[in-house]
């Protein structure tokens, strides 16, 4: 069913937002220090015709999200527009009060939140917080209002669209949240919608159907949209045009197959080839270095099964990338082999020795050789401690250095992970993303370990961070001779670091074996779609995705 | 409404029961750990050794802790208080009248307290950072160093010996006609307030701020609801079973505040009570009302936890 | 960690004001004009040259009680934070850390002694306890304790779960370093802070009881205490019981105001943007 676009009085016929020298500020009040102001977007300009798509991309910080919501006039935390025009519908939007501004917002403009698990009301049916909008900016009486709900409910593929709107937020998955969450924009017949990184925070096989449901859902209605993510191969999937941002300015601006094929500027040239890493796979070896073997583990004392019977092996020097999307296990195993979560099951072997259960039996050159690298560098620094004394500890812990000789073992390895001399004094909140996670290179490659146990280490960065990281993963593999065993759930890192691959689903192992042999059809129906899944960086590539696949994700 | 939610609240309820019969156990122990002997002790030094003996053998001293213990907590469960040390009078005789004043002391400073809290509470929340908000932060600062006589005496001092306006010593006796009564309760009631206010008014503050900063709320502002709108329609609904949690919780409070409040007043109520007979050591007196007040206070508690469960809409509307 | 540099005005004042009265405290019999219990007047007489506070209820110079009477409020309160310091705090990292059967009983027993109002129960137990200050240090110690508990195995449990106390875990640390070197240094700011808020409570808790004539005997005579002497004044008008409940909240407000001010700038390490 055609949901159709309500026609406003409008001046200019073509333009529908016009957003012209947008400067956004705020204050940042950092402890022990005095407030200063800081511009987060500095002179953005664009341009959005009537049932376009504009594509926002750039990093953390790039200003993508700000804008996105300057075109409803709201500054998110503090934040405020000191600049600029915007208009929309032919008026400066941040002329007119408060009052104007809330007859913009949910009834010309409407907003889907990137969490939509945490954008709806905990309180409150979903039904009554979709047609809320619509109601209060008159766009029909409630009985019409929840009529076109509906229809957009089965337009976006939500199972049972006449009774969904009668649960509350937390009995629908995330998933369908999202899609729930594009209905409630949709539902007030908006000329423009603002998506802000709508399906991040989705599985790689959830993401897909919410893409597709929303690209069919701004095709069938008309509406414009600006669409902001990080990830280049998905908005080139929905976007007519892209806009390329970092730190508050625009690189480059153009239609998308130009952007994703023929890049101008060397910073997009980055984005669009960030994931070409080439790593040529390494043949099998005489003797694993850790042999997992028949493996179950559980939470609460054998009552809540996460792995069943895994059995996987790591080649000395090598990489086995365990892939899988969330629950599946992957990190359970990583909490079995360091002996955080003491195995019901199976035996795990490393260099000819099997390994005790337990972490508390293990002999100090069993734990030495086996370390470990987590997902969020954050919480896995000590604030408290200095690059010094996080490098340096386990240099005494191990090996008894102190003094000079440790210190210049630092600076060492600070040298390995590309970091000058300088941090040596520096705590954890100086230093960036990318420059915490080396830290915790150095701070395993420290133990002069035969494995490191990397979990999820790119997914918290930032792609071209993340990229340098892999980068750096791959040469101390080639220097120091260390195996990795790498946790991920996203299929493109993978191939750009394994040399062998096992693909994990609901605890179990479903394909394990060289990058070749799992990467190499037939498939079996998991491994499909998780393959096919990965978003590429190719206009069309989602619809082909989607008419090709065998089996029905299982998160959405 | 589904019986997961029945279910949580009886075992919330059983709980308490439970804690009211290990906090009855912790009195009696508390008790019993005087060094020396009860009956000398109330009879004094130079009392014959077969009076010693008597009352021991009256009080059942003679028998083990547990078996006194389950005497006395048979005692409690049908209303048999014991009887006081000193004057030998029953307890629950005197004990109920004064448990009814102290109840209707707390029930008024509370009438006042609480709506007084949340709307200042809200009027923070609404002018944030403004002078509102520092004036509420300030006064909470304030409120947490003074102490209760301080508050009590100035009060004396100002509205009942200079301004001669109302009585400093708050009799209340049986039969006494209903304004009088209150206008004897003006001052202790008011100290009580000023007590709890500004405590319960950052609480609310802190509640409602922690809803407003949800996700949620921004949802609701970008569909152009109003300040107000979106307050009430959004925050509210969420704010509901945190805010009834700072009001069992400072209510709490204010039950160990009447017991300084009634003795700066000569109130007779149970604090009062308490007081005496902890100075003459009346170690029964003492079991009973400490009692009374554990299971005021474990009751407020339940009740918090109750209204939090009912307001989950998780637990209201399970998968 | 602590910069002085950073000091705010508020925290300035509550500093000083906090050294005015840790220095009567200490060195009362110099600073005090007369003897603690010397009758040096009439009864109540009012603030003059010889008595700049006035004389109490028996006609002692109440300039110089309130300064003998800092030194056993503060020194009273000081014992009993330490106790419920050095208490709570070690019982309460113990049980994060190892976690288990000690965790539960240790917190369920908290529970149970949190389940009575602090004041109530510190009545019933010194209803048949010697009066004297060792009891006073005692009870009021092991009752503030539970809060410090809860606090810090609260704060401990946070920081246990973080991916550092792991990454030492599993490098084979022993509970020594992870409880010294990992996670206190983390919880040290809310804890500081608790520490003021322990102490001010144990300042009001002393001069309640001894408000009710259950603290501090005499001849001896806390801040409290001196408040019940004067007491029977207020309703001839006379103020002098207000001398030490003021001493009391100005007290309390001073440690206060640092508490708060250690309590909100010790984020600085954690450099979050808000």
């Amino acid at each position: 069913m055609m949901v159709k676009v309500r026609t406003k009085p409008r001046r200019e016929p073509d333009i529908l937002l016009d957003i012209r020298n947008l400067k956004v500020e705020a204050t940042v009040y950092s402890p022990g220090e005095k407030p200063r102001d800081v511009t987060i977007v500095d002179g953005v300009s664009l341009l959005l015709k009537r049932g376009k798509v504009l594509g926002l991309i750039g990093e953390s910080g790039a200003g993508k999200s700000t804008i996105g919501l300057s075109s409803m006039g709201y500054g998110r935390g503090g934040v405020r527009i000191t600049g600029g025009e915007v208009f929309l519908n032919g008026r400066d939007i941040l002329k007119g009060g408060v009052r104007d501004l809330r007859r913009v917002r949910g009834s010309e403009v409407c907003y889907v939140a990137q969490s939509a698990a945490a954008a709806f009301n905990p309180a409150l049916r979903l039904m009554d917080q979709v047609v809320e909008a619509a109601l209060l900016h008159g766009v029909g009486a409630k009985a019409e209002a929840e009529k076109r709900a509906v229809a957009l409910f089965t337009k976006l593929r939500l199972p049972d669209p006449k009774s969904i709107g009668c649960r509350y937020p937390h009995q629908v998955s995330g998933g369908q949240l999202q899609r729930v969450m594009t209905a409630m924009a949709l539902c007030s017949e908006p000329d423009l919608i603002v998506f802000d990184e709508p399906t991040t925070a989705l599985d790689v096989t959830t993401q897909i159907d919410v893409l597709a449901a929303i690209k069919d859902a701004i095709r069938d209605t008309g509406v414009a949209a600006l669409y902001i993510t990080h990830d280049l191969a998905v908005v080139a999937q929905v976007s007519d045009e892209i806009m390329v941002l970092r730190d508050g300015k625009m690189v480059e601006h153009g239609e998308t197959q130009q952007i994703i094929k023929a890049p101008r500027m060397d910073y997009t040239k980055a984005l669009v080839s960030v994931r070409s890493i080439e790593h040529e796979e390494k043949g099998p070896t005489p003797k694993p270095l850790l042999s997992v073997e028949h493996v179950t583990a559980a939470y609460g004392g054998g009552a809540v099964k996460v792995l069943q019977d895994v059995s996987v092996n790591v080649q000395p020097g090598q990489t086995l990338a365990v892939v899988g999307e969330s629950g599946s296990g992957k990190s359970t195993l990583a909490r079995a082999i360091t002996g955080l979560l003491p195995p019901v099951a199976g035996s795990i072997t490393f260099a000819d020795r099997t390994l005790t259960p337990k972490l508390a039996d293990r002999s100090k050159d069993d734990l030495r050789q086996l370390q470990m690298i987590y997902q969020m560098a954050d919480v896995a620094l000590n604030p408290r401690q200095t690059v010094r004394t996080i490098i340096g500890r386990p240099l005494e812990f191990y090996f008894g250095m102190r003094g000079k000789e440790r210190d210049a073992r630092v600076t060492e390895l600070l040298d390995e992970i590309e970091m000058s001399k300088g941090f040596i004094d520096r705590y954890p909140a100086e230093l960036s993303g990318g420059q915490k996670q080396r830290v915790c290179i150095a701070r395993a490659l420290a133990a002069k370990p035969k494995l490191i146990i990397c979990d999820e280490v790119t997914s918290a960065l930032d792609p071209l961070v993340a990229d340098g990281i892999l980068k750096l993963l791959l040469r101390l593999q080639k220097i120091e001779d260390v195996a990795y065993l790498f946790i991920s759930h996203d299929l493109a890192t993978v191939k750009a670091i394994a040399d062998s691959i096992a693909v994990i689903y609901r605890g179990e192992v479903v394909r394990y074996g060289s990058k070749t042999q799992v990467l190499t059809p037939p498939f079996d129906a998991y491994t499909d779609l998780l393959l096919s899944s990965v978003p590429e960086m190719e206009v069309g590539w989602l619809e082909h995705a989607i008419h090709g696949r065998r089996m029905e994700s299982a998160g959405n | 409404m589904g019986s997961p939610v029945l279910t949580l609240i009886a075992q919330r309820v059983a709980l308490g029961i439970l804690l009211l019969f290990a906090v009855s156990v912790l009195i009696f122990a508390g008790t019993q750990i005087l060094p020396g002997d009860v009956a000398q002790s109330i009879l004094g030094q130079d009392a014959t050794p077969e009076a010693v003996a008597n009352l021991r053998q009256e009080l059942g001293l003679n028998d083990p802790a547990y078996a006194r213990y389950f005497h006395w907590l048979g005692g409690v469960l049908t209303g048999d208080l014991g009887s006081t040390l000193t004057t030998r009078q029953e307890i629950a005789k005197t004990l109920m009248p004064r448990l009814w004043n102290t109840l209707f002391l707390a029930f008024w400073a509370a009438i006042v307290a609480v709506p007084l809290a949340i709307v200042l509470g809200l009027l923070a929340v609404r002018y944030r950072n403004g002078w509102v908000d520092k004036l509420i932060s300030g006064l909470a600062l304030a409120s947490t160093s003074l102490p209760e006589f301080f508050i009590g005496y100035l009060l004396i001092l100002s509205f009942a010996v200079t301004q001669q306006w109302l009585p400093a010593i708050s009799t209340v006796y049986d039969g006494m006609p209903f304004f009088d009564k209150l206008k004897a309760i003006v001052l202790p009631a008011t100290a009580l307030v000023l007590v709890v206010l500004a405590h319960m008014m950052r609480m609310t503050r802190a509640a409602i701020l922690n809803v407003m900063q949800s996700a949620y709320i921004e949802t609701a502002e970008l569909k152009g609801l109003s300040a107000s709108a979106v307050i009430r329609k959004h925050a509210l609904p969420n704010a509901v079973a945190p805010i009834i949690n700072v009001v069992m919780l400072n209510l709490a409070f204010l039950i160990v505040g009447v017991v300084v409040v009634e003795v700066i007043f000569v109130y007779p109520g149970m604090g009062q009570y308490l007081v005496d007979h902890v100075v003459k050591r009346d170690v029964p007196v003492v079991q009973a009302v400490g009692l009374v007040f554990a299971a005021i206070y474990i009751g407020l508690n339940i009740v918090a936890d109750v209204a939090a469960i009912l307001a989950n809409p998780r637990l209201r509307h399970p998968k | 960690m602590f910069d002085l540099k950073n000091l705010t005005v508020s925290a300035g004042i509550g500093l000083i004001l906090f050294a005015l009265f840790l220095l009567c405290a200490l060195f009362a019999p110099l600073i005090a004009p007369f003897p603690m219990s010397q009758i040096a007047g009439d009864v109540w007489g009012p603030l003059s040259s010889t008595h700049w506070l006035g004389t109490d209820n028996l006609g002692r110079d109440l300039l110089s009680r309130m300064v003998y009477g800092a030194r056993t409020t503060i020194f009273i309160a000081a014992m009993a934070t330490a106790l419920s310091f050095s208490l709570g705090a070690i019982l309460g990292l113990m049980a994060a850390v190892v976690g288990g059967l000690v965790d539960t009983l240790m917190s369920r027993f908290v529970d149970l002694l949190m389940a009575i109002p602090t004041l109530i129960f510190g009545l019933v137990v010194l209803a048949v306890l010697p009066s004297n200050n060792v009891t006073l240090i005692l009870v009021m110690g092991v009752l503030s304790s539970t809060r410090v508990y809860r606090l810090s195995r609260a704060v401990a449990v946070d920081i246990n779960a973080m991916d550092f106390v792991e990454a030492a875990k599993v490098r084979g640390e022993g509970l020594g370093w992870i409880i010294f070197r990992e996670i206190l240094p983390n919880a040290l700011s809310p804890l500081v802070a608790e520490l003021g808020l322990r102490f001010i409570f144990s300042v009001l808790f002393l001069s309640t009881l001894s408000f009710l004539g259950l603290g501090v005997q005499p001849p001896e005579a806390d801040w409290g205490g001196m408040v019940k002497e004067n007491k029977d004044g207020i309703v001839f008008g006379i103020p002098a019981a207000l001398i030490p409940a003021s001493a009391i909240a100005t007290l309390s407000i001073s440690v206060n105001l640092v508490a708060d001010w250690v309590l909100t700038s010790t984020a600085s390490l954690k450099g979050g943007r808000e």
